[in-house]
């Protein structure tokens, strides 16, 4: 008699476990698709974005549609998965699109001019005397672009758009 | 009223399937089918099938991006972002692989962060031979089973061609 309802018990909280877990996996989905198809925050950090990020790390708003939809042009900040590994994530400054003809410095005497290939995109730092980009590693495809870059949320007193 | 509110809870399960659905084809492992026959024989064998193959992708491989000699991928391609290609890994970062370029024997070296893929039917894939070592940023998943049709379901082997290849690690 008291088994019975002890059985009782047990199924309704082993109900209930499974419905909070069930509200829990849902949560967890929802911020997946929200971080990884509309817009997620990031900790940037390093100086090869001076002045426009700080060296110590600015956390940042980063949207993931534009790339899907192919708007992404000159002049973006954007995340780029490295092409030199793969788990690590750049943030630079979009100079040129497929098609586009790009001159850089390889020293201070000698520039070099390449043509941009189909389908890719030449990124570099703000701070071109301290950042690893294209100038070393060539255009990245435009799939390793991850998002692009619109808002900074900290510090404070960087709080709003980025400048161009 | 009692139709809206039916309305209402279909289209909210619907949606609750969708997002699940889109994350666990994400994270874990999605089925994809095999468009072409540059992966014949391990994938569509005779090219008037009346059906394309369908393989099962898993994503637990882009956690480290580790991946081995002979391992099918699935990847974007390199010249336009919106088509995925699915192909063998031949060469990991570092090593030396036997092109033919213009009728001439040619050693090249993969590139750090880099990889070589090739179709298994050489003469109608177009892979590294044509557009170079792709960065291993652009894998999106790696080609486990063969799940459709039911006579060919099985594991997808690893076998690559070691004579074209040198690793000195």
């Amino acid at each position: 008699m008291r088994l019975l309802s002890y059985m009782g018990q047990w199924k309704s909280a082993a109900k209930e476990v499974l419905d909070r877990t069930a509200i829990v996996a849902k949560f967890l989905c929802l911020l997946h698709v929200t971080n990884n198809y509309l817009c997620s925050p990031t900790l940037v950090y390093g100086p090869s974005m001076l002045p426009t990020l700080n060296l110590t790390g600015d956390v940042v708003l980063a949207e993931h549609v534009s790339h899907r939809i192919g708007k992404v042009g000159t002049g973006d900040v954007v995340l780029v998965r490295s092409p030199v590994d793969p788990r690590r994530i750049l943030t630079k400054r979009v100079v040129g699109m497929e098609g586009d003809t790009v001159s850089f410095y390889v020293d201070p005497m000698y520039s070099q001019t390449t043509v941009v290939p189909k389908g890719h995109v030449w990124i570099q730092g703000d701070n071109t005397y301290a950042s690893s980009d294209s100038r070393h590693f060539g255009s990245v495809p435009y799939g390793l672009i991850q998002g692009k870059v619109f808002f900074r949320v900290w510090p404070p007193d960087g709080f709003g758009t980025l400048e161009q | 009223m009692g139709t809206q509110s039916l309305l209402w809870n279909s289209v909210k399960k619907f949606l609750t399937c969708g997002l699940i659905g889109l994350t666990i084809s994400d994270r874990y492992a999605s089925i994809v089918p095999v468009r072409g026959a540059s992966m014949s024989p391990t994938f569509n064998p005779r090219a008037r099938n009346f059906t394309d193959d369908y393989v099962l992708v898993e994503k637990f491989c882009l956690k480290k991006y580790e991946f081995s000699h002979g391992d099918v991928v699935v990847f974007c391609s390199p010249s336009n972002h919106k088509e995925k290609h699915i192909k063998r890994i031949i060469a990991l970062p570092g090593d030396w692989i036997g092109t033919t370029h213009n009728s001439h024997d040619d050693v090249l070296k993969v590139p750090k962060g880099h990889c070589w893929v090739e179709g298994d039917n050489s003469a109608s894939s177009m892979d590294s031979r044509s557009f170079g070592p792709i960065p291993l940023g652009l894998v999106k998943g790696r080609v486990t089973h063969v799940v459709w049709p039911p006579q060919r379901i099985g594991l997808v082997e690893r076998v690559f061609p070691q004579e074209r290849v040198s690793s000195f690690k």
